[in-house]
């Protein structure tokens, strides 16, 4: 039965791997299509970014004279640091083989190669664009870090642990607890959800002024098989922020150690929060204009005030 | 009479405007444009005319409050020069640039002579609106150079943008010079679709003018097809029927309407509210939609042509543009509700792009973006034509000159095309006189028409030659006076507010790249 409880393990954490690279675009869909939806548009469907994933996998790729090899490469490495941080994170049992490796500090180090080696590629060519989007991208992500790192921390406080599988069978399994503190983090979270996916209020992922862009501006000399796989980073990047919002802060439903049993139920409560989560981003953005660049800084510093203030009840409270 | 000059002998043009004519040696050109100037006017454009053998031609229209005038200034053919007027009116130096580009006339002891509409695409020894230049030609390139004035200093650096950019517009360069964010110059470089318009009607009757006027700039279609059919009947001295004046006067406040619904969601979607943008979006095509039912064209085009229109509305038709202006009414003030209660969206809108309006008054600032300066000029209303002068039009104005300024003056001016369109449609008689169209100008006649488009005050000027053919025509939008004024809007702002600024101006590219 031992043996059998591995290759289980490791069989479900291939399947994760295979589900989140298939299905990111898709939750990514499902938050456009909500959006029009509440723009009283028909929408495109949720199935556009597959469609547009085709478009650019069959097209040439378009790369300037002066590209170094680092130009080319970063679209695999974003790519591939975005599918790893989606593939650990516990979704649905917490005992996957490769979960251990899933440290929360871990984590923000891989987003943090895919950021810089994205920053390095936009300078690469030497636009005007490329290097304000990487410069503007600096200034939002140098900000938003530590107010991740406070999210985390306040979580590994509660359950003594950095490491996603420990903390969330903390947070789901043992008696249940209402921790005021993670309230504090989980706004926090999504402050910094909201810009590090390059969202609005604090980017615009569907502008076409290349003035106002960050993340865009980075990518916009990209074309065809590279473009896609930045944009299906970027999908994967959306999963894996919104599958940590739900390990930390939703993580009831998620199946125990050895509880195989419990997996069909895991696997529709996952896939309840997601809708829930998509739509609720949807709402979020749809009501709010971006902001003027200069108060990005004072939006990512009330997300580290609350994160501060969350470890801060935590000490005080003890919860 | 607007203008006294002892050595200026005017003349009425044309009685559905108070404009009159006049011929002035170059040299008094300095002190009469100084006079209108120190009397609150403006320069309203200028242009020049091959009128060999007696020599070129300049021609220059101002207006104050009483009236317009055209000065029409004989330069030699051997040196056609004359005195550099930006000096006084600021807005004159690209004009003046643009008309060395094209007729070789050049401003005497002007501080910027760098060419302006030409690029690489013609020789600068040839100019295209002489008579003895072969529009047929294939023209040598040159090598593009343009010289962008320089910002130095630690730490300034250029952006350039365009004339391509990530969406689909106009084609324009705009260079920035900035520090960090924020932008300490920004230049213009425009042009980029220029298509020889002016030198394309040189070969066309005079109705066929009207269709090539109409495109000058399509979103303004129907504001330069009156224009346009203003000056052809002030040369030929026809007065159209009166019902054709109502049905222009509804058409110009449609053009204006949707203009003014699809620039309010653009403001919206700049500042990534795409939910303004899809609501007034929606709206504007409903009008567009409705305009097509109704008169034939989405966005109106050849409805107006010299001597009446082609345009007919029946009283279902009455009724649907009735029951619009209800819904519109209805729909329009809700979203204003939400655009002044949006705290994001008044954030970037405040103090953004913001020009005073000293220097608006300065600068020559015109049409919605002046007086969203308190720049207090509406055609309709101080040189209201027929049918304006029975319609009691109120001007929208507004004083702080920003972002949120030109939205609530588009507001405005929305609210009241409405409330046009309902009066118009009353006074909208229903015999069907079989309009009397020009189908020929007199000889060595010359007309002007002025329009308040939506963007601005939209002027067509006319001349014929001995044959009575169309010899010069100039169609002048209101976006050569306001373009410059948006390098002055931006300046201290920073980059990513650009896009924003330049929104709440909304200028053509077309209708100044001629």
């Amino acid at each position: 039965m031992e043996k059998y409880q591995l290759l289980f393990a490791v069989l479900f954490q291939l399947a994760q791997l295979v589900l989140v690279v298939v299905f990111a675009p898709l939750l990514t869909g499902w938050v456009n299509q909500c959006q029009a939806w509440l723009q009283n548009r028909s929408g495109a469907g949720v199935l556009q970014p597959y469609r547009v994933l085709r478009k650019l996998f069959s097209k040439d790729a378009v790369i300037a004279h002066n590209a170094s090899p680092l130009f080319r490469v970063t679209p695999y490495i974003v790519f591939g640091c975005m599918w790893l941080a989606a593939a650990i994170i516990p979704i649905i049992a917490v005992d996957l083989p490769f979960s251990m490796a899933a440290d929360v500090i871990a984590l923000v180090g891989v987003f943090a190669v895919a950021r810089v080696f994205i920053s390095l590629a936009a300078m690469d060519i030497g636009t005007a664009f490329g290097s304000m989007g990487a410069r503007r991208e600096m200034l939002v992500s140098f900000l938003a870090e530590p107010a991740l790192l406070m999210v985390f921390f306040t979580a590994s406080m509660i359950s003594h642990s950095t490491q996603l599988p420990v903390i969330v069978d903390t947070l789901a399994h043992h008696q249940f607890v209402l921790y005021p503190s993670l309230a504090f983090a989980a706004l926090a979270f999504l402050m910094v959800l909201l810009a590090e996916n390059a969202r609005i209020p604090v980017d615009n992922p569907s502008t076409h002024l290349e003035l106002t862009m960050i993340h865009e501006a980075m990518i916009l000399e990209y074309s065809a098989r590279h473009l896609a796989l930045i944009e299906w980073a970027s999908s994967l990047k959306l999963f894996a922020y919104i599958t940590i919002g739900i390990a930390l802060f939703l993580p009831h439903g998620i199946a125990e150690v050895g509880n195989w049993a419990g997996l069909p139920l895991a696997i529709v409560a996952l896939l309840l929060k997601l809708v829930l989560a998509g739509a609720a981003l949807a709402v979020f953005e749809i009501v709010s204009a971006k902001l003027r660049i200069f108060r990005a800084p004072e939006f990512l510093a009330t997300a580290f005030l609350l994160a501060v203030l969350g470890l801060l009840i935590h000490f005080l409270l003890g919860a | 009479m607007p203008i006294k000059h002892p050595n200026l002998k005017l003349t009425r043009l044309t009685d559905a405007l108070p404009a009159w004519t006049g011929e002035i040696a170059p040299a008094d050109l300095h002190e009469i444009c100084q006079q209108v100037r120190d009397g609150g006017g403006r320069l309203v454009a200028l242009w020049g005319s091959d009128a060999r053998p007696r020599g070129f031609m300049l021609h220059v229209v101002l207006i104050n409050e009483t009236g317009m005038v055209c000065l029409n200034a004989l330069l030699s053919a051997e040196q056609p020069v004359y005195p550099d007027l930006s000096r006084i009116f600021p807005a004159a130096n690209r004009m003046q640039r643009a008309a060395y580009d094209l007729l070789g006339i050049y401003a005497q002891e002007g501080h910027d002579h760098r060419k302006w509409l030409r690029h690489g695409a013609w020789h600068s020894g040839s100019f295209p609106l002489r008579k003895d230049f072969d529009a047929a030609a294939s023209l040598a390139h040159e090598p593009e150079d343009y010289p962008f004035v320089q910002v130095e200093g630690q730490g300034v650096h250029e952006v350039p943008v365009g004339p391509v950019h990530a969406g689909i517009i106009e084609p324009g360069h705009f260079r920035f010079s900035i520090i960090g964010e924020r932008v300490l110059r920004l230049e213009e470089h425009l042009g980029y679709v220029h298509k020889g318009i002016e030198k394309r009607f040189e070969s066309m009757t005079v109705q066929q003018g009207a269709k090539l006027a109409g495109r000058v700039s399509g979103d303004s279609t129907v504001a330069y097809a009156w224009a346009y059919a203003m000056a052809a009947e002030s040369v030929a001295k026809v007065t159209p029927p009166s019902r054709a004046l109502w049905m222009r006067a509804l058409l110009l406040e449609r053009e204006r309407v949707a203009n003014h619904l699809g620039d309010l969601g653009y403001l919206g979607n700049d500042v990534a509210l795409a939910f303004g943008f899809a609501q007034f979006w929606i709206l504007k095509e409903q009008v567009l939609r409705n305009n097509a039912t109704l008169f034939g064209h989405r966005y109106l085009m050849d409805k107006i042509v010299p001597g009446g229109v082609t345009a007919s509305l029946n009283v279902d038709g009455k009724h649907i543009i009735e029951q619009e202006c209800d819904m519109l009414e209805k729909q329009v003030r809700i979203l204003r509700g939400i655009y002044d209660e949006h705290a994001g969206l008044q954030d970037r809108f405040i103090i953004t792009g913001t020009v005073e309006p000293k220097l608006a008054a300065q600068l020559g600032l015109c049409g919605l973006a002046g007086r969203a300066s308190a720049q207090a000029w509406d055609a309709r209303v101080q040189f209201a034509c027929a049918p304006y002068d029975k319609l009691d039009v109120q001007m929208a104005t507004y004083r702080n000159g920003d972002v949120a300024a030109r939205a609530i003056v588009r507001f405005g001016e929305l609210f009241e095309s409405l409330r046009l369109q309902r009066d118009i449609l009353a006074n909208l008689v229903h015999e069907d006189a079989a309009p009397a169209l020009i189908e020929k100008l007199p000889p060595n006649g010359f007309g002007i028409g002025m329009v308040e488009g939506w963007r601005g005050e939209v002027l067509v000027a006319i001349h014929t030659d001995a044959q009575g053919n169309l010899t010069r025509v100039h169609p002048h939008d209101p976006s050569w006076q306001n373009w410059p004024v948006l390098e002055h809007a931006v300046v201290n702002d920073i980059v990513p507010d650009f896009p924003l600024i330049n929104k709440s101006f909304n200028l053509s590219y077309s209708g100044q790249d001629l």
